[in-house]
């Protein structure tokens, strides 16, 4: 996005990126490439669109007792590659709500947890939530949601086709007081802007998208291509920010040939996520106490049960609705966070999905002599439904990311370490909503019912259940006025230097119970604008 | 011919293959749907040009569109540096070590087939079910690339006459031709 802002300004830009390009056509980067496919083993079971945890493992630790680190391979992986996290997505965009950047003002602070208010409020990022909507294509339906935030306008589309399990679980949500409606998400529900329609294929979380439907992030980089100002440099490492007193003067980096070179640059814009991005800040010897700290993902309450009946999930968009209800909360849900001794808690967005990927579903069955007579039955994904609650997180000074003191990636560099427990308000939240959840599973007519977390539970044993399953990442460069709590200000610009700016999710003042994809977006957006009208035209 | 294996061990992993997801009808299970030798092209991918790894997009031609899963993605130095050790080990290359040795699949699957015995294919289910047991981390090995020999694409050597996914009803890649919106909303 800031690459797509600066070279309509005019500005000539490098985009540095570690992983390949699987995105744009090598001959044409105008163009979508056609390397996708609806191929579960090579983007589910072989790292296709990268990280190789073998070649950039990450290290986790729930906490310090836990010594340098407890786990080291897959952490919370990002897709690495042209595109970055959007190509794996399934295109969920909804915008944060008004309260959400005003979380200290309105709710007041927890005993645990750095609650803050955002340096900038939603009217402040409408315009540029309105701009990207319009950029990647979202559709949705405004007005839908009850509780949805001001809009300045309609979604570019309409919303596309529900899945045939979604009209079951909304009607069914609606039947106990929930408030569903269709999930606004960046897949095209008619042509739009060159790219045709997306056709239901079903593979479409995990995998990149074959026909490139999904607009985040093929629309924003083919058009930056397309103004001859943006040079892009695929399977290449910036390893270091160069800096001279308070001024970046370039970056170094690996390309594919292995060797270090160094690229003098005006500015610096990193966005690499919430990992990566403090990962790089750290390897170049920024000093800043914040950094990586108040890591927050989102704490997901998974309830799945199995229907009397075929729901064919492997048909449509993953998720097609979403309820909000747990972000609003009500006197319920006052009551319970009093009992649980917090002065207020929130869940997070609802989403009703299914399961469309046979060989996850395979592996799940123990194997033996009833193996093919479950998959046939197919409780675990033709007869499955869930909800998956995205929980607020609150933000901790103890859940960080820094530099693992031992383990190295496959270019000699210290990897990041994510230090990560859940706190006493995300534990209570989804003990307060998971039965709710379970209890709308029941009216559908499930046939049994199973509520469990993440982390919490994993099929990879024990220590691979404490690390959180979302890849919702954020905060860990905190935006804020002040240098001594914050390592951004509230346009991005590293505090202290005078020409870096984090264009990603690790800006983050709080969580929301959203996915952070639209607003690290619009953030991008507004940020790269103010950094064109400061410095002029390139 | 296996690509990799021996003939004596491929007949070992079809056993294991056929107690692990056993035929209950006439679909067949593991072994009728190749899952043996899934695990065999996996094993031996770097005996292809391009290696055997991804699978080429966007279409496989099945339900319209190119056949284009055949053509396997070339790797790049680094792609091929991380498939090499998983498969074959980092067998005492430092530039494979830097986090310390690997013990490759090749390795693993060798010794694990041994420990089931040449005479594993003549066994009872029941002391087949013995032998998977007491070797259960390569059991376990096994069974997850069982899955995906079922119930992945073909062009990787298993799912054979797409009989993994007809046994349960799974279109499988359905580009470029998709679902309808009434196949999606409908029951």
């Amino acid at each position: 996005m800031a690459a797509d802002v600066l070279t309509r300004a005019g500005w000539t830009v490098v985009i540095f990126e570690k992983g390949r390009n699987h995105l744009l056509d090598p001959e044409d980067l105008t163009k979508p490439s056609s390397d996708y496919s609806n191929d579960e083993i090579k983007f589910v079971d072989r790292f296709f669109l990268g990280p190789d945890p073998f070649l950039e493992p990450r290290t986790f630790r729930s906490g310090v007792e836990e010594g340098d680190h407890s786990y080291v391979g897959e952490v919370n992986s990002v897709p690495s590659t042209v595109g970055g996290g959007g190509t794996h997505a399934d295109g969920k965009t909804p915008r944060f709500r008004e309260d959400d950047f005003r979380l200290l003002s309105t709710y007041g602070p927890q005993p645990d947890g750095e609650v803050a208010d955002w340096p900038l409020t939603y009217d402040d990022l409408e315009p540029f939530y309105a701009e990207v909507e319009t950029a990647i294509g979202v559709a949705g339906t405004a007005g839908s949601n009850p509780f949805e935030a001001w809009r300045s306008g309609p979604f570019p589309m309409p919303s596309g086709a529900p899945m045939y399990g979604a009209t079951i679980s909304s009607a069914a949500a609606e039947r106990l007081g929930f408030h569903p409606y269709p999930a606004p998400t960046a897949a095209n529900s008619v042509p739009y802007d060159g790219r045709p329609a997306c056709n239901n294929c079903g593979f479409c979380a995990y995998l990149g998208c074959p026909i490139h439907a999904k607009g985040d992030p093929v629309a924003l980089l083919t058009r930056t291509m397309a103004t001859g100002l943006a040079e892009l440099r695929s399977e290449t490492f910036v390893s270091r920010i160069r800096t001279v007193g308070r001024r970046a003067t370039g970056v170094d980096f690996i390309g594919p040939d292995g060797i270090e070179r160094s690229m003098d640059a005006r500015h610096v814009i990193v966005a690499g996520g919430a990992i990566e991005t403090p990962r790089l800040l750290l390897l170049s010897g920024i000093e800043n106490p914040a950094i990586g700290r108040h890591l927050m993902v989102h704490y997901q309450t998974i309830v799945v049960g199995t229907m009397p009946f075929r729901v064919h999930s492997e048909r449509g968009r993953a998720v097609t609705h979403v309820h909000d209800d747990a972000i609003v909360g009500d006197s319920e849900s006052r009551a319970a966070a009093r009992a649980a001794g917090l002065p207020w808690m929130r869940g997070g967005l609802v989403e009703h999905g299914g399961a469309s990927l046979p060989i996850m579903e395979a592996k799940i069955y123990p194997w033996g002599s009833n193996h093919t007579a479950l998959m046939k039955d197919s409780a675990m994904r033709d007869r499955l439904w869930a909800f998956i609650m995205q929980g607020e997180d609150l933000p901790y000074v103890t859940n960080t990311v820094d530099l693992d003191p031992t383990v190295r990636d496959v270019r000699g560099f210290p990897v990041a370490r994510v230090t990560y427990r859940a706190g006493h308000h995300e534990l209570a939240a989804s003990a307060h909503y998971g039965p709710r959840l379970e209890a709308v599973l029941k009216d559908m007519g499930a046939q049994w019912t199973l509520l469990t977390s993440s982390p919490g539970a994993s099929a990879h044993g024990a220590d691979a259940a404490k690390i959180p399953e979302s890849r919702h990442l954020m905060g860990t460069t905190r935006m804020g006025e002040d240098p001594r709590s914050s390592v951004v200000d509230p346009f991005g610009a590293v505090h202290g230097l005078d020409n870096v700016v984090v264009a990603d999710s690790s800006v983050f003042v709080t969580s929301a119970g959203y996915g952070p994809t639209l607003t690290l977006v619009a953030l991008a957006a507004r940020s790269a604008a103010a950094l064109a009208g400061r410095d002029g035209p390139g | 011919m296996p690509v990799w294996l021996t003939e004596s061990e491929y007949r070992i992993l079809e056993a294991a293959c056929a107690r692990l997801v056993p035929a209950d009808d006439a679909f067949g299970g593991a072994l009728e749907a190749g899952a043996a030798d899934y695990i065999d092209a996996f094993l031996g991918a770097f005996s292809f040009d391009p290696p055997r790894i991804w699978a080429g997009g966007p279409s496989s031609g099945r339900f319209g569109g190119a056949a284009r899963f055949g053509d396997f993605h070339r790797l790049t130095a680094l792609d091929e540096l991380a498939w090499r050790t998983r498969i074959e080990g980092s067998e005492g290359r430092s530039e494979r070590e830097f986090n310390g040795p690997v013990i490759g699949l090749q390795e693993r699957y060798r010794v694990g087939l041994a420990a089931l015995g040449e005479e594993f294919a003549t066994l009872s289910s029941q002391q087949q079910g013995i032998r998977l047991r007491a070797n259960v981390e390569f059991a376990t090995l096994v069974f997850g690339h069982v899955c995906e020999g079922m119930y992945g694409a073909p062009e990787y050597g298993g799912n054979r006459d797409l009989i993994g996914w007809k046994s349960i009803g799974f279109a499988g890649d359905v580009q470029p031709r998709g679902w309808t919106d009434a196949e999606v909303a409908g029951p």
